[in-house]
C-alpha cells in the first residue's frame, strides 16, 4: 500500500511532473505561455536546483556558478559547430564540461569556508567573464557571442549524410525541433528529471551529511569526518546542473554570450533561490518563476497595455490605476522587482516558500486538521543563524 | 623611469580610491557583520549629493531660446548668475567642495534612517537575507534616482582651478612629462585624512572601544550596561557618510549615473575580503595593494607578455592572497567564515 | 493553426479567453513546424496579419543599463513614427520621403500597433524580448537597440526566426559585414564609414606627420573601429604609436592614460563609446592632454564615434573634439528639419541620432509593405533591397542590396566651443559625400541567407 504522502517520492514526483508539463495550461492566463518563457522557467529552474544543492543543503554561497552556466553553453555551440546539430551531445558534453571546471574551481575554492569561499568563487568566474569576453575571442567570439555559422564542420552529421539546409541548420532531437513548445518540453523533462535526483540527494545519507555539514563543520571534523569530499561532490554536481542548464539555454537558442558569465547572472541565481526558500526543494523554482516572470512580462508593458488591462475599471479609476501603476512597469521594472525582494525578506523570512507553508498550516488549523504534517523541507526556513 | 614613476602614482591614487570606497563597507560588513549590498548605492547617491548641490547652485530661468525656430525650445540661465554675476559663476564653480559639506548631514541621515528602519533587523538574521534586501534595496535606490536624474552620466566638473594637471615632475626636477591630475592627488589626500580620522576614531576613542568590544561579544557589553544598538547606528552612520563622501569626491573623475555604484560593489567586496574580515588595516593596505598592480599590470610591456592580465589582476591577486593566507591579509578569526 | 493566426484587434480580455481555449492544441509538441509556411508568397508566414484591421511592430530598445537614455529616446522617435504611419501628427518626414508609397492610413490598411521590451544591452535579454515579441505578441517586425553585439544577435534569431529586423543604433562593420542576415537591416553608418570621412578632415586639421595613439574598448566594434581608423590615418602618414585594448565598464581610465605621457604619441584616439567614452575622455583632459604640447605640436584628441547624449554627458570636455556621426538635428535639409520640428513639438528638445535612425526604420519597413503590396517578408526585403530613397535626412540614400547597408553621407562634427543652447553641443564641420565612404560589399564576407526560411 502506498500512502498519499508528501514523504513518498513517488507522489511528489507524479504531482511535480504533472504541473510542469500542464505549465503552458496554467500559466495562459498570466500571459506566460509562450515558449521562450516557458524553457527560460525550465532553464533557469535547473540551474536553481542545481544552486541549492550547494547552497541549500551545504551552506556554502558561491558566487561564481554563472561560469558553470556559460561554460555549458559554450560547450554545448561547439559541439553544434563541431559535431552534429543532434542536441544530446550537446547536453552530455556540456554537463561533463562544466562538471570539470566545478572540479577544479571547486577543488581550490573549497580550501576556504564562508564569505572567503564566496570571493574566491567569484574571482574564478570574474576571471571566465573577462577573459571570455576579449581575450578568448577565437574561442567564445566574444561580446557578439558564439553563434552557427554556414561553414561549420558538423563531423557528424556530414558523416550521415545530413542534408544541408538553405539557411543555419537549427538543434534538434532525432529530427525533432528543439525550438518553441517542443524545446520546452525537451527541457521540462530533463528539470523533472534534475528534480527528481535533486530530491534523491535531499533525502538521502548524503544528503543529511551535507546538512550536518551546513549546521556544524567544525564538530563533523572533530569526530573524524572528512568533510571536503562531500562538499566538493556537492559543489561539482551543482557546478553539473549549471552547465547542463546553459546547454539548454544553446539547444533552445543557439548562440552563448559571455555576459551569461558575469557577476550579475551570478547574483541572479543567487537571489531566485533565496527569494524562493533556500534549502527547500520547490523554492528556487517558485523564486524562478517570479524573477523570470517579471523580467520579460513587467518590462515589456506600457501604458496602453496597461490600459487595456485594467479596461474592466471606470475610466476614472483607470486612469488613476494607471497612472500610479505606469511607473512599476516598462523601464520601471527593476524598481518592483527591487521593491518585492524586500517586502519578501521583510515579511518571510525564509522566502516565499515559507509563507506557502504558512498558508497551508494556517489553512489546515482552519480546517481543523491537527495532524502536523512534517513539511517537505530539508531544512525549515534556509540558513538562519 | 619616468614610466615606472608615474605608473607607481597612479597606482596609488588608484589605491586611496579603492580603500576609501571599501572603508565603508569594512565598518557595516567586516565589523557589524552585515552583507551590505547597499554599498554601492550608497556610493551613488553621495555622487548624486554632488549632482543636486550643483543643479541647486545652477537652478535657472528659462529664457525662450531664440536659436532654436522649429519649435518652443528654452535655455538656462541660472539665478546665481543673474543675481551677482561672476561671483555667482565662482560659486557655481566650486559646486563639490561645497557639496562635501550637504553631503555629510545627508548621507548621515541616510544611514541613520536605513539602519533604524531596515538593518537593525537584519542583524540576526541569515546573510542569505541580509543579501536579499541589501540588494532590493539598492535596486529600489537606483531606479528612484533613475526616475529623477535619467540614465546618462551628469558632468560635474571640479572646480577651474585644479581641473588641469600638476606638473610634479618640474616641481621635483625630474621629468617634464611627470604630470598628474591636481583633482586625483587632492582625492589622495582626501582618502588619507578620511582614513586616518575613522582609524583614529575607533582605535582611541571610548566609543570606538566600545564598538570593538561590542561587536566581538555584544552580549556582555550590553550586560555592562552600555547601549550597543545605539553605537552599532552610529557606525551604520558613519559607514554611509564615508561611502557618500568616496562618491561625493568621485564624482569629477567619473561623471555619475544611477548603474555606477553597482560597477563599484563587487570591487568593493573583493578589497574588503582580501584585505581579512573585520580588519579595517585590511582593507586599506588590500586596497592600495590591488591599486599598484592593476596599475603595473595595465602597463603595455606588460600586456604584451600577458594579454588580458589587465582585466583579471584584481581576482587573480584575490585568488592568489587569500590561498597563501586564508583570512586574507589581516583578516580575525571566526568573522564570516561559516 | 493556433492562436498564432488569429486576428490581433480582439481585446486583450477576450484573447486570454481564447488563448486558455486553444492552450490544450498549443501545448502540443507538433505545434511549431519550421517549414510550415516556406513556400510562394501565398504561403501563411509567421504573423501572418491575415484579415486582422492592425499590425503590431516590435520595439527593442534599452530601457535599463547604462544606454537606458538612448533606448528611451529611440522609443520616443518609435512611436512618433507610429503616429506618422497612422496619419495623426504633423506627418513628419512623411512629407518628405521620396519615393513614398505610404497614404497615411496605417500600412496596407491596417493600423500599426507597437509592443516594447527591455533589451538591456545583454545579448540573452534582447534574444528573449524578442522572442516574446514574435512568440506572444506577435509581431512582424522588430527594430531598435543600441549596441553591436544586441543587434547581431538579435539579427541572426529574426533570420531563423523569419522576422525582418531593422536595426537600431549599431557601428561595428560585422552587422552588415561577417554576420549580416537576409532579415536584418542597417540605416546607421559603420565604423569603416566613420574611418574614411574623417581621413581628410585629420588631414587638413592636424597634417601628415602624427602619431596616435588608441585606446579601444577591448570587444569586436572597438576592434572593427580601431582597424577602421588605423587603415585610414596610416594612409595619410600618420604613425601609430600603440593601441591598447582596455576592458568594457573600467569606469577608471588612468592606468591606460599614463602610459600615453611618455609615449611621444601627439594624437590620442578613443575608439570607447558611451559611458567609457565619456569616461576615457573626461579623464584624459584632467590629466592635461590637450594642453599639451608633443613634438612640437598641439596634443589632440579624436573621437571616432559620437553622439549628442555622449557630448552632454562629457560635459565641457568635448568641447573641440573631433568625431563623426550619422546624423545631428542641426541639419538643414527639408526631411531633417519636418522630422525635428515634428518631434520637438510632441516632446520639447530636439531628437539624437539614435532617435532619428529607428524613426526612419520604422518608416522605411512601412514603406517597403505598402510597396510590396504585401507582409510576406521575402517580398518586404526585395522592396527593401537597393531601395533607393531621399528626403529623410542625409541626403539621397541607398540601401544596397548586397549587405543590407545604407549608403549616404556622413557627418564630420566637433564639440561645439560656444554653444548657442543646451542641445547646440555639436557643431558640423563637414558633410563627407556618400561617394567617399563606399566600399565594395564583399569586403567584410559574411553572407546574408536565404529569403525563405
Amino acid at each position: 500500500m502506498m500512502k498519499i504522502s508528501l514523504q513518498n517520492n513517488a507522489v511528489v514526483m507524479l504531482i511535480f511532473s504533472a504541473v510542469v508539463l500542464t505549465a503552458p495550461l496554467w500559466l495562459a492566463p498570466i500571459g506566460a505561455d509562450y515558449p521562450d518563457l516557458l524553457q527560460k522557467f525550465a532553464i533557469f529552474g535547473i540551474f536553481a536546483i542545481g544552486f541549492n544543492i550547494l547552497f541549500g543543503l551545504t551552506g556554502y554561497l558561491s558566487f561564481g556558478h554563472a561560469a558553470f552556466l556559460g561554460i555549458g553553453s559554450y560547450t554545448a555551440v561547439w559541439s553544434f559547430k563541431l559535431f552534429t546539430m543532434n542536441v544530446l551531445p550537446a547536453v552530455i558534453l556540456g554537463t561533463i564540461m562544466a562538471g570539470v571546471f566545478a572540479l577544479a574551481i571547486g577543488y581550490i575554492s573549497l580550501r576556504r569556508s564562508g564569505i572567503y569561499f564566496s570571493i574566491l568563487t567569484l574571482a574564478f568566474a570574474q576571471m571566465s567573464y573577462s577573459l571570455a569576453y576579449s581575450v578568448l575571442t577565437p574561442i567564445t567570439n566574444g561580446e557578439t557571442g558564439l553563434q552557427l555559422t554556414m561553414n561549420d564542420a558538423r563531423v557528424i552529421d556530414s558523416l550521415f549524410g545530413v542534408e544541408a539546409e538553405a539557411g543555419l541548420p537549427s538543434t534538434n532531437l532525432f529530427g525533432q525541433v528543439m525550438s518553441g513548445y517542443s524545446g520546452f518540453y525537451f527541457c521540462a523533462v530533463i528539470l523533472i528529471i534534475g528534480f527528481y535526483v535533486s530530491l534523491k540527494i535531499f533525502r538521502s545519507p548524503f544528503g543529511l551529511k551535507l546538512t550536518a555539514i551546513k549546521s556544524n563543520q567544525t564538530r563533523m571534523k572533530y569526530t573524524g569526518f572528512n568533510t571536503r569530499p562531500y562538499l566538493l561532490s556537492a559543489f561539482v554536481i551543482s557546478g553539473m546542473y549549471a552547465g547542463l542548464a546553459g546547454a539548454l539555454m544553446s539547444i533552445t537558442d543557439p548562440l552563448a554570450g559571455a555576459e551569461r558569465m558575469q557577476w550579475t547572472a551570478s547574483g541572479e541565481v543567487v537571489l531566485m533561490t533565496i527569494l524562493g526558500g533556500v534549502g527547500t526543494l520547490i523554492g528556487p523554482l517558485l523564486g524562478v518563476g517570479i524573477i523570470k516572470y517579471f523580467e520579460n512580462i513587467f518590462s515589456a508593458m506600457n501604458p496602453s497595455a496597461l490600459h487595456e488591462i485594467f479596461n474592466f475599471l471606470p475610466l476614472w479609476l483607470e486612469n488613476i490605476v494607471v497612472g500610479i501603476t505606469r511607473h512599476f512597469v516598462g523601464d520601471g521594472w527593476h524598481l518592483t522587482l527591487g521593491a518585492m525582494f524586500m517586502l519578501v525578506v521583510i515579511f518571510l523570512p525564509g522566502g516565499v516558500m515559507e509563507g506557502i507553508t504558512k498558508l497551508f498550516n494556517y489553512i489546515k488549523k482552519k480546517l481543523g486538521l491537527n495532524r502536523v504534517d512534517s513539511e517537505d523541507h530539508v531544512s525549515e526556513g534556509g540558513d538562519r543563524k | 623611469m619616468d614610466a615606472i614613476l608615474i605608473q607607481i602614482l597612479n597606482g596609488l591614487d588608484k589605491g586611496g580610491a579603492y580603500a576609501l570606497i571599501a572603508l565603508g563597507l569594512t565598518l557595516t560588513f567586516g565589523t557589524l557583520g552585515v552583507v551590505n549590498f547597499a554599498h554601492g548605492a550608497l556610493f551613488m547617491l553621495g555622487a548624486f549629493c554632488a549632482v543636486s548641490v550643483q543643479q541647486l547652485l545652477t537652478l535657472s530661468k528659462s529664457v525662450k531660446d531664440e536659436s532654436i525656430t522649429f519649435f518652443d525650445a528654452y535655455k538656462d540661465q541660472p539665478y546665481l548668475e543673474i543675481w551677482w554675476g561672476d561671483t555667482g559663476t565662482a560659486i557655481i564653480d566650486y559646486a563639490v567642495p561645497i557639496s562635501i559639506l550637504f553631503a555629510i548631514p545627508i548621507m548621515l541621515l541616510i544611514g541613520v534612517a536605513m539602519e533604524r528602519g531596515l538593518i537593525k533587523h537584519f542583524y540576526k538574521r541569515s546573510h542569505a537575507e541580509q543579501i536579499l534586501v541589501t540588494f532590493g534595496f539598492a535596486i529600489v535606490v537606483q531606479e528612484i534616482i533613475k526616475a529623477f536624474y535619467g540614465a546618462n552620466p551628469i558632468p560635474t566638473p571640479a572646480p577651474d582651478i585644479v581641473s588641469g594637471s600638476a606638473a610634479i615632475g618640474a616641481m621635483l626636477g625630474l621629468s617634464e612629462s611627470l604630470v598628474y591630475p591636481w583633482w586625483r592627488l587632492i582625492y589622495l589626500l582626501f582618502a588619507g585624512v578620511v582614513i586616518f580620522a575613522v582609524f583614529a576614531f575607533l582605535k582611541y576613542t571610548t566609543f570606538g572601544m566600545v564598538v570593538r568590544a561590542g561587536m566581538a561579544d555584544r552580549e556582555t557589553v550590553s550586560l555592562l550596561g552600555i547601549n550597543v544598538e545605539r553605537r552599532f547606528t552610529i557606525v551604520f552612520g558613519i559607514a554611509t557618510v564615508v561611502a557618500g563622501l568616496a562618491g561625493v569626491m568621485y564624482a569629477p573623475i567619473l561623471p555619475p549615473d544611477y548603474h555606477m555604484g553597482m560597477d563599484f560593489l563587487v570591487l568593493s567586496f573583493v578589497v574588503v575580503v582580501v584585505g581579512g574580515m573585520g580588519s579595517l588595516g585590511g582593507a586599506v593596505a588590500a586596497g592600495f595593494l590591488l591599486g599598484i598592480l592593476q596599475s603595473f599590470a595595465s602597463m603595455n610591456e606588460i600586456k604584451s607578455i600577458f594579454p588580458g592580465i589587465d582585466q583579471i589582476i584584481i581576482y587573480l591577486v584575490a585568488v592568489v592572497i587569500l590561498l597563501v593566507r586564508p583570512r586574507g591579509l589581516m583578516g580575525r578569526e571566526g568573522v564570516m567564515e561559516d | 493553426m493556433s492562436t498564432k493566426d488569429k486576428s490581433k484587434d480582439e481585446s486583450r480580455r477576450d484573447f486570454l479567453k481564447a488563448t486558455a481555449a486553444t492552450g490544450i492544441a498549443a501545448s502540443s509538441p507538433m505545434f511549431f513546424v519550421k517549414d510550415a509556411y516556406a513556400g510562394s508568397h501565398n504561403m501563411p508566414f509567421r504573423n501572418n496579419p491575415g484579415s486582422a484591421k492592425s499590425v503590431k511592430f516590435g520595439f527593442n530598445v534599452p530601457q535599463s543599463g547604462a544606454y537606458a537614455d538612448e533606448g528611451a529616446d529611440e522609443l520616443r522617435a518609435y512611436k512618433l513614427a507610429v503616429k506618422h504611419l497612422n496619419g495623426e501628427g504633423d506627418g513628419g518626414m512623411m512629407n518628405t520621403m521620396k519615393p513614398m508609397s505610404l497614404k497615411g492610413n496605417g500600412i496596407l490598411g491596417k493600423k500599426v500597433e507597437y509592443v516594447t521590451g527591455d533589451t538591456q544591452t545583454k545579448s540573452d535579454a534582447a534574444r528573449a524580448s524578442a522572442k516574446r515579441m514574435i512568440e506572444k505578441d506577435g509581431v512582424l517586425m522588430i527594430t531598435g537597440g543600441s549596441s553591436s553585439g544586441v543587434a547581431v544577435a538579435v539579427q541572426g534569431l529574426c533570420q531563423e526566426m523569419g522576422v525582418i529586423f531593422m536595426a537600431g543604433l549599431t557601428h561595428s562593420n560585422d552587422t552588415t559585414g561577417k554576420d549580416k542576415r537576409r532579415y536584418g537591416f542597417r540605416h546607421f553608418f559603420n565604423a569603416y564609414m566613420s574611418g574614411r570621412a574623417l581621413g581628410p578632415v585629420l588631414k587638413k586639421e592636424m597634417g601628415t606627420d602624427r602619431k596616435a595613439y588608441h585606446l579601444t574598448a577591448d570587444y569586436t566594434w572597438g576592434w572593427t573601429q580601431e582597424e577602421s581608423i588605423k587603415n585610414t590615418t596610416e594612409e595619410l602618414g600618420w604613425q601609430t604609436t600603440a593601441a591598447v585594448k582596455t576592458p568594457v565598464g573600467a569606469g577608471d581610465f588612468s592606468q591606460y592614460i599614463t602610459p600615453i605621457l611618455n609615449s611621444g604619441a601627439d594624437v590620442l584616439i578613443l575608439n570607447h563609446y558611451g559611458k567609457d567614452m565619456i569616461n576615457s575622455l573626461t579623464q584624459a583632459v584632467q590629466f592635461g592632454l590637450r594642453d599639451k604640447q608633443v613634438n612640437g605640436k598641439q596634443f589632440e584628441i579624436v573621437v571616432p564615434l559620437f553622439s549628442r547624449l555622449m557630448a552632454q554627458g562629457a560635459g565641457d570636455n568635448i568641447k573641440g573634439i573631433l568625431g563623426t556621426t550619422n546624423w545631428n538635428w542641426s541639419l538643414k535639409d527639408k526631411g531633417s528639419q519636418a522630422f525635428v520640428k515634428s518631434f520637438g513639438a510632441e516632446y520639447g528638445f530636439p531628437p539624437s541620432q539614435a532617435a532619428h535612425t529607428c524613426y526612419v526604420q520604422a518608416l522605411l519597413y512601412a514603406n517597403a509593405c505598402e510597396q510590396a503590396g504585401t507582409f510576406y517578408p521575402p517580398q518586404v526585403i526585395k522592396a527593401l533591397e537597393g531601395f533607393n530613397f531621399d528626403g529623410m535626412g542625409n541626403g539621397p540614400t541607398e540601401y544596397r542590396a548586397e549587405d543590407h547597408q545604407c549608403f549616404k553621407d556622413v557627418l564630420v562634427v566637433r564639440g561645439n566651443q560656444n554653444p548657442s543652447s543646451q542641445f547646440d553641443l555639436l557643431e558640423i564641420v563637414q558633410e563627407v559625400p556618400r561617394s567617399q565612404v563606399e566600399y565594395p560589399a564583399s569586403m567584410f564576407g559574411g553572407e546574408l541567407g536565404p529569403y525563405v526560411v
